[in-house]
């Protein structure tokens, strides 16, 4: 059995005939050739595949691409269309907030949301609403400096 | 993942009549756990019956001392609802503190309820406020939903449509995380209305939630931390596990529950 | 001419491709017509394989092949092969049971790899597996170290019988043990140093490939060494060429040990690529990764320090049971050895050191280098037992260490190692600083107001990076070389490519590799590109474990560069009709000396290139030199590290509040780099110290801790903010002066942790918690101390 669904991914209409058992993180990877949202556990814990579903950051591999019916997302590849970092990416970069790489965009994609929620984040708020997100690199410290300097940078 | 048919119904009616015909059918609501368990093989529904397009299974209402939530509603919703906040702000609290951010934003009431871990913290909610259940069947007071683990009252086809708590004078939960998968190690709800004090204990039982009724009892008396100071869960009935023996279980619930008590008492 | 750029904190240039999702990494890669390849494995830690039926797995839809172990013996294919030959206490090599990629027979732990589907699609590939009809006889399974050498205890390996690898030792034990007899103080502890699941963020994952045109291989895989991969690939098990296999470690999600070695799934998929004629993929979902990604530690360890009157070391002793696990992984044998037991004398001048290790296998995962590898474990040995002597004897630990550290270099240890130098105290006094060590009975008093226990540890820890020399390291049983190859490319333009065997998963080799070459040809770092991870680019390269990329992959670009200003020297003198020995040469300047006439790099380079004005008749053109480099000795990276911890008494939970570590690296190239990998190792190490546990069910070989559902690696909130500190003794026998920066987090925090937590319960007659110091730990140590008390 095929299903057909439709949602926009970065901006744009997508319609595509899928097995119904496609994650989400699948739909983007396999078949849009988003390669930037990452996969790295099966049980939702490391939110390397975090991607923002109507704005919420959402693990797209505990999703699947049907229940997005109707749906809105936004990958690392959407938020900065224009070739130019958004803050978020430019504090990690400043911060020396990534390493390996992996759990960055992840990272990145609910670090804006956080910043939205929590304009001006204090150290405990970002480790706290960073539980959804494991990295095995940088033992995080950059990583929330990273979150509240571009918290700050998007208010701007 | 195993095969599985797809529906997403956009009426309570269709989704109802999916549920009934269609064989070995299951709803899916936020997916925070079903989308886990069929990716680990572990779950092998025939069909899911996507409840996601019912708008009639959202909302949070608070009147005449009740607060009804919708079967739908997300964690992060009820965590920053403001009608939440007034109604039981410890249930604001129980809802923010589940799993993480992401999985708040996807995961729902009723899906949770339905699913029945033993260590997830909505179960400890709705018994430790004596919540009642209303399906598209009728009504189930708490004490009679939670049946053993991942069991439920629910018969098939029947779906969770909202949840209504009572208001208590003063309520707080208070979870110790099992730090690999965040659920509760052991969590503990207590909530005092007019007269009756409930303690809800979750990640503990090998049945899944549980009340603590000498705890309620010495409560009732004197809702204080040091009136249960000295009561032991026994351990006998306890779940231990590669994180936790029956005997430091037991232990948990007492400190926690003390812990609860002082936080609902300090209004926090 | 800019400031230099060595020593600075220059931004990453791999972080834009990383941030916007451009990074490619193994999975990322997609080739035409690639199928998917999944692993059937053993549900059984121990059993007998009495038939594989896969007929209806082989006419399941999308099904393109069905692999078992047969079909790999009929093939051919060998074992796969471990680097490192131990030889036993008398004198036999140890016990090497044959390895196969797909089981032969049996299988050995619950993972084990019993048949590969390769389909059309994942969802197919698994739906088949599913078909695949295995009669096992479970056998009884031995899981734990301390039960593999019990009489009568399950046999693992016929070549085994008693289960032991090899019985391995080190030091002088007469000499010991007349040191024990004479001691004024003897400090005992027996511990488990925990099991550990690496767990790089990146699943493993490949992509194997085989083209007909020129019956050749290509395999991207996540690794940390390709070309170590494909010689032993090659060599050892497929028998192929090795000018027709091309590896390709693309963007690697970290590695910390867990993808230097040759698995069986790439292997097989590498074989299978030619059978099936198509492209085919391999990705490990976490619980997989769980299961047969090689683990680390695992050691079970008896330690006693000698001790005189006034608190000299005068003896250690050791006996350490190392589990290997089921099947001897890449480089297993030599971790409880060579990089364990050589490292027993620590910071001190313990005369006298003994160390004994038996290891065993078991019917678990493999188990191998994992950050560290060795090194945290003898730290934990010498750091645990010197901070209870110092209790034991009422002095202060940091006291203790000073009166025994060594203070003259180099310095001879009685474990094999030759210190080059060193500077303990001052970084044990840049750390009492930093960490406010003064305030810390304050902060202690005020903890108890609030009920709380608080307690302080010390960890002053050495390790030994870029391990070496090859010829030595040959005559200890290493198989392999330990040098690293560089190759410079200087463009007509002169921009700049730097081909490196080094690889980066995350160590930002982009970034402070270019720094250096940058620096030292006087070129803009953004003109300065380096490139790692593919044996068809570059043209050897042991890779990156141990610490090693700046030490020795940094060395071999400096000697390639050498020859680059060695020949623009040539080229130079040409251009300016002057005598060769006339020029001098900096930062990318040729000048003639004394005078201002000079050419620059770009100058030169583009003479090499377009040679018009170029003699010709003595040289070659181009500008394009590679080195190999083979260090003459290890690198010593040395620190001091202090944690304090608070204990919620009434659950037993431990907070870290202040984490302080000052390292001494020799020279530093980028500070922010290394202070984000020293970051990286303390998160690692205080894992292991609360959090990270590996457990299998002790009866049937299950393995509990098998997700991140039951396996806890370090979240943002189980973590403080760090104190980070260095100092610099420059190495004395590389160019950079530098040492290594790696794992020096790893390896000192675990016994920092512990030594706090010990600290806060000493009082309460606590004198041990077993690691991970979960609550339950801590509270139960506290209980059972409570009911001693009361007993006595």
């Amino acid at each position: 059995m095929s299903i057909t669904i439709s949602m926009t991914v970065n901006g744009k209409a997508v319609r595509k005939e899928l097995d119904p058992r496609t994650l989400l993180v699948e739909f983007l990877r396999d078949h849009m050739r988003l390669t930037g949202t990452h996969v790295g556990c099966d049980t939702a814990h490391c939110g390397a595949c975090t991607v923002h579903v109507n704005g919420r950051a959402t693990k797209s591999c505990n999703v699947l691409a049907a229940q997005m019916e109707g749906a809105s997302i936004v990958t690392i590849e959407g938020i900065a269309p224009n070739g130019e970092l958004h803050p978020m990416q430019a504090a990690f970069r400043e911060h020396h907030g990534l390493q390996c790489g992996f759990c960055t965009p992840g990272m990145v994609m609910n670090a804006i949301e956080l910043a939205n929620r929590y304009p001006d984040p204090s150290e405990e708020t970002v480790r706290s609403e960073l539980d959804g997100n494991l990295c095995r690199c940088t033992g995080y410290q950059n990583i929330v400096k990273a979150v509240q300097a571009g918290a700050k940078a998007m208010k701007r | 993942m195993h095969a599985f048919e797809y529906h997403r119904p956009k009426s309570m009616k269709d989704a109802l009549s999916l549920l009934r015909k269609v064989d070995n059918a299951k709803p899916l609501a936020g997916g925070q756990s079903l989308v886990a368990a069929l990716k680990l093989r572990l779950a092998k529904p025939g069909a899911l019956v996507d409840l996601g397009a019912l708008e009639e299974l959202g909302g949070i209402k608070l009147e005449g001392g009740t607060l009804t939530i919708g079967a739908l509603t997300r964690h992060s919703d009820v965590a920053g609802s403001k009608d939440v906040a007034i109604g039981i702000p410890a249930l604001a609290r129980l809802a923010g503190g589940i799993g993480d951010r992401q999985v708040r934003n996807q995961g729902t009431l009723g899906g949770s309820l339905a699913n029945n871990d033993p260590a997830a913290d909505y179960p400890a909610a709705a018994l430790g406020l004596g919540a009642t259940i209303k399906t598209n069947k009728r009504e189930i007071a708490a004490d009679k939903f939670f049946t053993g683990l991942f069991e439920t009252a629910l018969r098939p086809g029947e779906v969770i449509v909202s949840v209504s708590f009572p208001l208590p004078k003063r309520a707080a939960y208070v979870k110790f995380r099992n730090p690999a998968s965040r659920f509760a190690l052991v969590g503990v709800f207590v909530s005092e209305s007019a007269g009756t004090v409930r303690v809800a204990v979750t990640g503990a039982g090998q049945d899944g939630v549980f009340r603590a009724k000498t705890m309620e009892k010495r409560l009732a008396e004197n809702f204080s931390p040091d009136a249960i100071a000295k009561v032991r869960i026994s351990a006998d009935d306890l779940s231990s596990d590669v994180h936790a023996s029956a005997e430091y279980r037991a232990h948990l619930v007492t400190v926690l529950a003390q812990r609860a008590v002082a936080a609902a008492i300090a209004g926090k | 001419m800019n400031a230099p750029l060595i020593g600075q904190s220059i931004k990453r240039k791999e972080d834009v491709r990383f941030l916007t999702g451009a990074g490619q990494y193994t999975d990322d890669v997609a080739l035409t017509g690639q199928t998917y390849a999944y692993f059937l494995r053993s549900p059984h830690a121990h059993a007998k394989i009495r038939r594989i039926d896969v007929t209806q797995a082989r006419a399941a839809p999308g099904v393109v092949a069905v692999f078992t172990g047969d079909d790999l013996a009929a093939a051919k294919v060998g074992g796969l092969p471990c680097g490192w030959l131990i030889t036993d206490v008398n004198g036999q090599p140890m016990k090497e049971p044959p390895h196969p990629p797909l089981a032969q027979g049996k299988v050995r732990y619950a993972g084990d790899h019993v048949a590969v589907v390769i389909a059309e699609t994942l969802h197919q590939a698994k739906d088949a597996a599913e078909l695949i009809d295995v009669d096992y006889e479970v056998l009884p399974a031995v899981v734990k170290v301390e039960d593999a050498r019990k009489p009568g205890a399950q046999v693992v390996h016929e070549a085994a019988p008693d289960n032991t690898c090899y019985v391995w030792s080190i030091g002088d034990k007469g000499a010991a043990d007349k040191a024990f007899s004479a001691a004024h103080q003897v400090t005992t502890l027996e511990f488990i140093n925990n099991r550990l699941v690496p767990n790089a963020i990146e699943p493993r994952a490949a992509v194997a490939s085989y083209s007909r045109a020129d019956d050749a291989y290509t395999l991207y895989v996540a690794n940390q060494n390709p070309h170590v991969e494909r010689l032993l690939m090659t060599a050892f098990v497929l028998g192929l060429p090795e000018h027709k296999v091309r590896v390709i470690a693309p963007d690697v999600g970290g590695g910390f040990g867990s993808k230097i070695y040759l698995y069986a799934e790439e292997t097989v998929i590498t074989w299978a690529a030619k059978q099936v004629n198509r492209p085919i993929k391999w990705t490990a979902e976490r619980s997989e990764s769980f299961l047969s990604d090689a683990h680390g530690r695992d050691h079970v360890t008896k330690a006693e320090l000698a001790l005189d009157r006034n608190g000299k070391f005068t003896a250690m002793r050791v006996t350490t049971t190392a589990n290997l696990g089921a099947y001897l992984s890449t480089f297993a044998s030599c971790i409880p050895t060579i990089l364990y037991a050589t490292l027993l004398a620590g910071q001190y001048t313990t005369p006298v050191i003994y160390c004994e290790v038996t290891a065993v296998f078991t019917n678990t995962a493999p188990v191998d280098a994992y950050r560290g590898a060795g090194r945290p474990e003898a730290t934990y040995v010498v750091e645990r037992l010197v901070e209870t002597a110092a209790r034991e004897m009422k002095l202060d630990p940091a006291e203790l260490r000073r009166r025994n550290f060594i203070r003259e270099f180099p310095y001879q240890t009685p474990v094999a190692l030759l210190y080059d130098t060193g500077d303990y105290e001052a970084t044990l006094a840049e750390a009492l600083k930093l960490a406010d060590v003064a305030g810390f009975a304050a902060r202690r008093k005020d903890a108890e107001q609030r009920g709380k226990l608080r307690g302080l540890g010390y960890s002053t820890y050495i390790e030994a990076c870029g391990i070496a020399p090859s010829n030595v390291a040959g005559s200890l049983g290493a198989r392999a070389g330990l040098f690293e190859a560089g190759e410079i490319r200087v463009h007509p333009t002169g921009s700049v490519t730097v081909f490196t065997g080094s690889h980066a998963h995350g160590q930002g080799h982009e970034t402070t590799f270019a720094q250096v070459v940058a620096d030292r040809l006087g070129v803009a770092i953004e003109n300065v590109d380096i490139v790692h991870g593919d044996t068809g680019r570059i043209l050897f390269g042991m890779g990156t474990y141990g610490s090693r990329s700046i030490a020795v992959g940094g060395t071999a670009i400096i000697k390639a560069i050498d020859k680059i200003v060695a020949k623009g020297k040539k080229i130079a003198a040409h251009l300016l009709e002057a005598a060769e020995s006339d020029i001098e040469y900096d930062r990318g300047n040729f000048t003639v000396a004394g005078t201002d006439r000079k050419k620059t790099i770009g100058e030169v380079a583009f003479a090499a290139y377009v040679p018009h004005n170029y003699p010709l008749d003595k040289l070659e053109p181009g500008l394009n030199e590679s080195a190999f480099y083979d260090p003459t000795n290890f690198t010593f990276p040395a620190g001091s590290h202090i944690c304090e911890v608070e204990i919620d008494p009434d659950t037993g939970q431990t907070r870290i509040v202040n984490f302080t570590a000052v390292d001494d690296f020799g020279k530093v190239i980028n500070p922010m780099i290394v202070e984000g990998q020293v970051h990286g190792g303390l998160a690692q190490g205080i894992g292991q110290a609360l959090l990270e546990g590996c457990v299998y069910d002790p009866e049937s070989g299950q393995l509990l801790t098998g997700t991140f559902m039951d396996y806890a690696i370090p979240r943002a909130d189980d973590l403080p903010n760090f104190k980070v500190g260095t100092q610099e003794t420059p190495c004395t026998h590389n160019p950079l002066g530098v040492k290594g920066c790696g794992e020096a987090g790893a390896i000192g925090a675990p016994a920092a942790v512990m030594n706090a937590i010990t600290d806060a319960l000493w009082p309460l007659g606590v004198r041990d918690v077993e690691m991970p110091a979960t609550s339950e730990r801590v509270w139960r140590a506290m209980q059972s101390a409570k009911g001693k008390r009361k007993a006595a």
